[in-house]
C-alpha cells in the first residue's frame, strides 16, 4: 500500500475548475488532451482497431452528456467532462501495492510511475470517478497528469504553461490554478460561483471543482393580448408613429 | 522507491508552422508543431482573429486526418463498370491529358456541357473564375444545399448575412436569440462568444427543436416545431407592433420603411416605389406636406397613411404595409402557438423581453461618428438584442422568408450593426444586392462569360431562362424555379444531368462533395443515375471527373479521379473575393501553407485546376502566346488581379507591402503572411466599428480598400422591391413572364415582405400518414469535418441512433435501443432509437453523416459506421411529388432553390423482436482502389525505442 504525503496547510493544490454553465460538450478538451498526451509524458495513448469494428483507445478526458429535468425551469442538458480530480485523499494511491501510484507533495498532482506499475488495476477499481485509463498495449495504468510536461515546461512561453484541455477549450469552460491558495483566481471563481466537489460524501476530497449551471432572466411585466377590434394597427403604434421624426 | 522520471521541459517539437485549419468551415488559425518532419501537435493560434488560441475537437484531430488510411495515392482511371470501383492507377500526365482533351472538346463546341460543382470548396473565387473563363454557366459549390437561404435573405435585406458576413456583438449584447443553430455555423467563434455572454450575465434564448449543443447551455430553450420559426418571428413582430416597441428613428434613417409604395393592385407598377425624375424613391414629408426624396435629410417622413400621387394613384409607406399585415390577428401569438408548439404566453414574454432590452436597456457608447449624410453623432446608440440563425432555418423550403422575417425583426428594433446587436463582418455590408447579375448568356469573343456564373438578380431581366421561361442552367438556378438561387442547386445537379442527358451535359466535374452518399438526397437513386446507361450501353451522364483527398463513397462513381492533398500539404487562400475571415473589427484574410510534403503522388486541387486552365488556354490563365500565366496556386494567389490592384489576398500589397486591399501585386506577399503567422487583418478605428451601412468614414475606407465600389449609404431593404419585381411577373406584368405552371407560385412566394407558409413537402404529403418531423444535425466533434472516419473522432461517435421524446416513444411502445423503421413517402430506413426529454415531441432526429457505406473511407467492412450507422438521406427525395400533369419540382425553397432537407415527415414502426441488428438500407460494400493495411494498434506519438 502506498502512503500519501503529509498535507500541510497552504500547500499547493493544482487542479481544474470546470464550468458546467458554459460547457457545450464539444470534445475539444478530450481530443486536444489526447493529441498532446499521446506524444507527452505517458506517450503513447494507443488506439486499438482504430479503423476497425470496435475502435477503442486510451483517453485521459472523456465527455458525457446528461439530461436533467426540472419542473421549475423545464430541464437542461448538461455536458460533463470527466478526468482525474487529483483528490486530496486519493484511494487510487493508497491501494497501490507497488508505490507506482503517488501523489506529489509539491503540487498535489496524482501520477503513476509506469516503471513500477504492475498493471494490477487496483487503482482503477478504487477510483469512483472512473478517471484511470489502462494501457493494455503497455500493460500499465495511465492517467491525466494535468499536463505536467506543459505546466512547468520552460521551453514554452509562460502563457502557454497550462494544461492542453484548458488552452484549447473554445467556450473557456476550463480553468487551471492553485486551489490551495484561497486568493488564486480559480479559488475566487469557485467561491463566487458556488463550485462543488463531485461526490463529496466519499471523502476523497477532489481538488478539481465543477461550477454549476446558471440561468439568466429578464424581468418583464406579464403581457396579455390587448383587446382590439378589426383591422389596422393598434393605438400604441399609432401614438408612436405620430411623433415628429427627423431623417 | 524509484524516482519517477519526468521530462518537464521537453520542447514540443523542432519546428513550428502557422497555417489555417480545414477540419471544418471555420477557418481557424493553427500552430502546427513538427518533430523530425512529422506532426507532433496542432494547437490554436493565439493571435488569430477567428479562434484566438482555442481549437475544437475537429481541429485537434487534424493529425489523424493527415494520416488517414483513406487518403488516395495516385490518379485513377476507371476500367470496370462505373460504380464497381475498378480502377487502374495512372500518371498525372495521363490524367491531365484525359481531362484536357475532354474539356477542350466541350469548350470548343458547347461549353455549358461542362457541369462543374465544387462542394465544400474554400477556393470559390478561383473555381468560379475557372468556370467563367471556361465559359460554362453550370457552376456552383455546396451553398445550395447548405445555407443559401441565409445568404440570400441577408444579402437582399441587410447587405450582409448571418455567419459569413455578420456576427453578434458578443461584447455588448444583453439578450441573444439563436434560431436553428446546432453546432454548425460556426464553431469556435460562437463558443467563445457564448462564454462571453454568460460571463456578463446576458440572457441566451435558443429556438430549436433539439436541446443539444449550444442549446444545452441556453438560459431558455424553446423547443419549436421544425419549419415554424418564421411564424414564431412574425408573432414576435406582431407583439412589438402592438406595444409600439419599434425604433422609428432607425427605420427612417437606415431602411426603406418610409419609401412610398404604389398602391394600385392589379396594375403593372403596383408594389414598386414611386420615384422622381431622377429615379430617386420618394417619401411623404409630414412637415412640408410634400413628396420628397426619401433619402433627403431634415424631413419628417410619414410611416403610416396613404397619399394621393399627382397622377391620381395612391401610395403608402412601406412600413404601413408591414404594420398592417403583421398587426392582423393571423399573426397574433394565439394564432401561431399551436402550429409552432410554443404557447402564446411564451411568445408574448419573449417579445416583451426583446422590447425591454432594446428600449429600456439601450446601450450608449461615447464614441462620436459621422453618418453618410455628414451629420456628426456624439454617441453610438445600441439595441443590445443580438440574433443569429443558421441551418435549422435554412434547410426548410420556407427558409428564405423565415430568415428575412428575422432580419425585419432586427430592423424594426434598430438592432443592425449597433452596439450590442448583430454586426457586419468586413468586407460587408455591401450594396443590395452585392454584385453583378449571374453570367451565362453574354459571352466574350474568347469564350468566357461576361459575368461570373453565380450572381445577384435584380429582377426578371437578370434570370437565365429561355424564351419559354424555362431554365438555362442545369440546376435551374436563376430561373423561375429558383429566382434567387445565388449559390446554385448542387443537390439537383446529378438528377438534372441524368434527366437532361448527354446533349445537355457531357462531363460532370466535382470536387470535395460526397454526392454519392451523405451530400445527396436519396443516395440510392443518385448512384443509380450515375450508373444508368442508355440502350446503346452509354452512360446517361457521359463522363465524371472527381477530385477528393480520400476514398469517399463518391470515388467509385468517377471515370477519372484526381487525388487531392490534405489541408496540411498545400497552399490556399481564404480570400476577400470569396468567404474571408473578416470580423466586425475589420477585414482579414488568411493563407494555408504546406506543412508536410505529400508522401503520395497527389496534387493540390487548386494547382491542378490552374494547370488545367493553362492546358485549355483559358483567358487570363495564359498570355497572348498561350503560355501559362501561373506556375501554381501560390503563384496565382500573389499575381492574379481580378481588377487592377485587387487580388486574392488583400494584405501586404503594393511593391513595399504596405498597401491594404488595393495595391500592386507584391512578390514578397506570401512571406509576409507567413511572418504574420498566416493571416492579415486590418483593425478598423473605433468610429468605424458600428453603423457601417451608414458610417461615412467606414464606407470611404471600404471603398479605398476595394471592398465596395461606392461609399453611398447602404439602405436596408425592410421592403424588398426586388422581390416585388418578380411577384409582378407572376401576376402577368412585364415582358419576361414565368411559365404558366409557376405563375401563381411566383406571385405568392416573391412577396416583398416576409411571409410564412408551411414547408412545401409537408403540404404535398399525407401528414396523417407521416405525422412526425425528422431532422438531422452533425455532432460538434464532426460538424463540417471532411472525413469523420478519423481514428480519434470516430471513437467519439461511430454509430447513430434516432432520438425521440419519451412521450412519443411511449406511444410507439419503444424503449432505448429498440429497432424501428423510419418511413417517409420515399422509403424507409431501419435504425435504433434512444429516448430523451429535450426534443420537440413531434420531432425525431439523428446525427448526420455518421453512417458510412461499408468499405468506404478504408474502414473495416464491419465498422459500426456501416452496421449501426444510418443516413436519413435515403428517405429524402430531391423531387417533390409530381403534380397532376406529371411535372416535378425540386425539393427546395421556391425563392432560392435551397435544399429542403428538414421538410421531411415520417412515421415510425417498431421492428419485430427478432429483427437483424443492422441498419438498413445497406448498399453493396466498396473496395478501396489500393491495398488497405490498417494497424491493429495505433501508437501515435510513441517515443523511439519505447513502447
Amino acid at each position: 500500500m502506498t502512503s500519501l504525503p503529509q498535507s500541510l496547510p497552504g500547500a499547493k493544490k493544482l487542479g481544474l475548475v470546470i464550468d458546467l454553465d458554459t460547457c457545450v460538450g464539444c470534445h475539444a478538451c478530450a481530443v486536444n488532451c489526447k493529441e498532446w498526451n499521446t506524444g507527452g509524458h505517458y506517450a503513447p495513448l494507443p488506439d486499438h482497431a482504430p479503423y476497425g469494428a470496435e475502435p477503442d483507445g486510451v483517453w485521459f478526458n472523456r465527455i458525457h452528456s446528461y439530461e436533467a429535468e426540472d419542473s421549475n425551469c423545464g430541464g437542461r442538458t448538461v455536458n460533463f467532462p470527466r478526468s482525474c480530480l487529483h483528490c486530496e485523499q486519493p484511494q487510487c494511491v493508497t491501494v497501490c501495492p507497488t508505490g507506482a501510484s503517488y501523489k506529489r507533495a509539491e503540487d498535489g498532482i496524482v501520477l503513476v510511475n509506469t516503471d513500477i506499475c504492475i498493471g494490477c488495476k487496483l487503482c482503477s477499481w478504487a477510483c469512483p470517478y472512473g478517471a484511470r485509463e489502462f494501457d493494455e498495449d503497455a500493460g500499465v495504468m495511465k492517467k491525466c497528469t494535468l499536463c505536467i510536461d506543459r505546466i512547468y515546461n520552460t521551453s514554452l512561453p509562460e502563457a502557454e504553461r497550462e494544461p492542453a484541455c484548458v488552452a484549447t477549450c473554445p467556450s473557456r469552460a476550463r480553468h487551471f490554478g492553485d486551489l490551495g491558495d484561497p486568493e488564486s483566481k480559480v479559488s475566487k471563481l469557485v467561491a463566487s460561483r458556488g463550485g462543488v466537489d463531485l461526490m463529496p460524501e466519499l471523502g476523497y476530497k477532489p481538488v478539481n471543482k465543477y461550477l454549476p449551471p446558471r440561468r439568466a432572466q429578464i424581468p418583464t411585466k406579464p403581457t396579455e393580448a390587448p383587446m382590439r377590434n378589426g383591422k389596422g394597427v393598434g393605438s400604441a403604434l399609432l401614438n408612436l408613429v405620430d411623433r415628429v421624426l427627423s431623417r | 522507491m524509484p524516482e519517477d522520471r519526468i521530462a518537464y521541459s521537453e520542447p514540443v517539437g523542432d519546428r513550428v508552422a502557422y497555417t489555417t485549419c480545414y477540419m471544418c468551415a471555420c477557418r481557424c488559425g493553427i500552430k502546427v508543431h513538427l518533430k523530425n518532419g512529422a506532426l507532433r501537435y496542432i494547437e490554436g493560434n493565439r493571435d488569430h482573429p477567428v479562434n484566438r488560441g482555442v481549437l475544437c475537437g475537429k481541429g485537434s484531430a487534424g493529425i489523424m486526418t493527415a494520416l488517414s488510411p483513406a487518403r488516395l495515392r495516385k490518379p485513377l482511371k476507371r476500367i470496370g463498370p462505373r460504380g464497381a470501383g475498378e480502377f487502374i492507377e495512372i500518371e498525372w500526365d495521363e490524367a491531365m491529358a484525359i481531362a484536357t482533351e475532354r474539356l477542350a472538346k466541350i469548350r470548343a463546341t458547347a461549353p455549358n456541357r461542362l457541369a462543374f460543382f465544387t462542394g465544400r470548396d474554400q477556393s470559390q473565387s478561383l473555381t468560379g473564375y475557372f468556370a467563367q473563363m471556361f465559359g460554362t454557366m453550370n457552376f456552383a459549390a455546396h451553398g445550395g444545399f447548405c445555407s443559401v437561404n441565409m445568404a440570400a435573405a441577408g444579402i437582399y435585406s441587410l447587405g450582409g448575412a448571418f455567419w459569413e458576413f455578420g456576427e453578434p456583438d458578443w461584447e455588448h449584447a444583453k439578450l441573444f436569440l439563436l434560431f436553428g443553430v446546432a453546432e454548425d455555423h460556426d464553431s469556435n467563434p460562437i463558443k467563445l462568444g457564448l462564454s462571453k455572454l454568460k460571463e456578463r450575465g446576458a440572457k441566451f434564448v435558443s429556438i430549436n427543436p433539439v436541446r443539444t449543443g449550444y442549446s444545452a447551455i441556453a438560459d431558455e430553450f424553446i423547443g419549436i416545431t421544425p419549419g415554424t420559426d418564421g411564424l414564431f418571428v412574425l408573432a414576435l413582430i406582431h407583439c412589438l407592433l402592438e406595444s409600439g416597441s419599434i425604433d422609428t428613428e432607425f427605420l427612417i434613417r437606415y431602411t426603406n420603411a418610409h419609401y412610398l409604395v404604389i398602391d394600385a393592385p392589379g396594375e403593372p407598377g403596383n408594389g414598386l416605389f414611386i420615384r422622381n425624375e431622377f429615379d430617386k424613391p420618394l417619401a411623404y414629408d409630414r412637415t412640408t406636406r410634400a413628396f420628397v426624396d426619401a433619402q433627403a435629410t431634415g424631413t419628417d417622413p410619414a410611416l403610416l397613411g396613404s397619399f394621393s400621387l399627382p397622377d391620381g394613384r395612391q401610395a403608402r409607406p412601406a412600413f404601413a404595409l408591414l404594420a398592417e399585415r403583421y398587426s392582423a390577428p393571423d399573426y397574433a401569438p394565439e394564432a401561431a402557438a399551436q402550429r409552432c408548439g410554443v404557447d402564446a404566453a411564451t411568445i408574448r414574454r419573449i417579445a416583451a423581453e426583446i422590447a425591454e432590452i432594446a428600449f429600456n436597456h439601450a446601450l450608449t457608447l461615447d464614441q462620436p461618428w459621422i453618418d453618410s449624410a455628414g451629420r456628426r453623432h456624439a454617441t453610438m446608440i445600441g439595441r443590445p438584442v443580438a440574433m443569429h440563425a443558421m441551418r435549422g432555418i435554412s434547410a426548410h423550403s420556407n427558409g428564405f422568408h423565415t430568415c428575412r422575417a428575422i432580419h425585419v425583426l432586427q430592423m424594426l428594433i434598430g438592432a443592425v450593426d449597433t452596439p450590442g446587436s448583430w454586426r457586419y463582418k468586413s468586407p460587408y455590408p455591401k450594396p443590395i444586392p452585392a454584385g453583378p447579375a449571374p453570367g451565362g448568356v453574354r459571352r466574350h469573343a474568347d469564350g468566357s462569360l461576361a459575368n461570373a456564373p453565380l450572381g445577384f438578380p435584380r429582377g426578371p431581366d437578370d434570370l437565365l431562362v429561355d424564351d419559354a421561361g424555362e431554365a438555362l442552367r442545369l440546376d435551374r438556378a436563376f430561373s423561375w424555379d429558383a429566382p434567387l438561387g445565388i449559390h446554385g442547386l448542387m443537390h439537383m445537379a446529378i438528377a438534372e444531368a441524368h434527366e437532361a442527358g448527354p446533349d445537355k451535359i457531357d462531363t460532370l466535374f466535382m470536387y470535395m462533395s460526397n454526392m454519392a452518399w451523405n451530400s445527396a438526397m436519396n443516395p440510392g437513386e443518385t448512384t443509380r443515375m450515375l450508373t444508368d446507361r442508355d440502350a446503346g450501353g452509354n452512360y446517361r451522364i457521359p463522363f465524371v471527373i472527381y477530385a477528393d483527398a480520400f476514398f469517399s463513397e463518391t470515388v467509385a462513381y468517377a471515370d477519372l479521379v484526381l487525388p487531392d492533398t490534405t489541408y496540411l500539404e498545400r497552399y490556399d487562400c481564404i480570400s476577400l473575393l470569396d468567404r474571408p475571415i473578416g470580423s466586425a473589427h475589420g477585414p482579414a484574410d488568411a493563407i494555408r501553407v504546406p506543412v508536410l510534403k505529400p508522401d503520395r503522388d497527389v496534387r493540390p486541387f487548386q494547382d491542378v485546376l490552374i494547370d488545367l486552365a493553362g492546358r485549355l488556354g483559358l483567358p487570363n490563365f495564359v498570355d497572348e502566346s498561350g503560355n501559362k500565366l501561373y506556375a501554381s496556386y501560390a503563384d496565382y494567389m500573389v499575381r492574379h488581379e481580378r481588377k487592377p490592384g485587387i487580388g486574392p489576398l488583400a494584405g501586404f500589397r503594393g511593391e513595399d507591402g504596405t498597401a491594404i486591399g488595393r495595391g500592386a501585386p507584391n512578390p514578397d506577399q506570401l512571406r509576409r503572411y507567413v511572418e504574420n503567422h498566416g493571416f492579415w487583418r486590418h483593425h478598423l478605428p473605433p468610429e468605424q466599428l458600428y453603423y457601417k451601412h451608414a458610417n461615412r468614414a467606414y464606407l470611404e475606407g471600404a471603398k479605398a480598400m476595394g471592398l465596395v465600389e461606392s461609399d453611398d449609404q447602404i439602405v436596408l431593404h425592410l421592403y424588398s422591391e426586388i422581390m416585388q419585381r418578380f411577384c409582378l411577373a407572376g401576376e402577368g406584368h412585364g415582358s419576361r413572364l414565368p411559365p404558366e405552371r409557376l405563375r401563381a407560385r411566383i406571385a405568392r412566394v416573391m412577396d416583398p415582405l416576409p411571409i410564412w407558409y408551411p414547408p412545401v413537402e409537408e403540404t404535398l404529403t399525407d401528414t396523417k400518414r407521416f405525422p412526425l418531423h425528422a431532422i438531422t444535425q452533425r455532432p460538434m466533434a464532426m460538424y463540417h469535418s471532411w472525413g469523420s472516419q478519423n481514428a480519434w473522432l470516430r471513437q467519439i461517435l461511430s454509430e447513430n441512433r434516432l432520438y425521440l421524446h419519451r412521450d412519443l416513444a411511449a406511444a410507439h411502445d419503444l424503449a432505448d435501443e429498440d429497432w424501428v423503421f423510419v418511413e417517409s413517402r420515399n422509403g424507409r430506413v431501419k435504425c435504433q432509437v434512444r429516448l430523451m426529454d429535450g426534443v420537440n415531441p413531434g420531432t425525431v432526429w439523428t446525427w448526420n453523416a455518421i453512417g458510412k457505406r461499408s468499405g468506404a473511407w478504408a474502414l473495416a467492412k464491419d465498422a459500426p459506421e456501416a452496421r449501426r450507422g444510418f443516413l436519413l438521406n435515403h428517405i429524402i427525395s430531391e423531387y417533390l411529388p409530381a403534380d397532376a400533369g406529371g411535372a416535378r419540382q425540386s425539393n427546395s425553397d421556391p425563392v432560392t432553390g435551397q435544399a429542403a432537407w428538414f421538410d421531411l415527415t415520417v412515421r415510425l414502426e417498431k421492428c419485430e423482436a427478432d429483427t437483424i441488428a443492422e441498419t438498413q438500407p445497406r448498399m453493396a460494400p466498396l473496395d478501396p482502389p489500393f491495398a488497405v493495411n490498417n494497424p491493429a494498434i495505433l501508437r501515435f506519438g510513441a517515443k523511439e525505442g519505447v513502447r
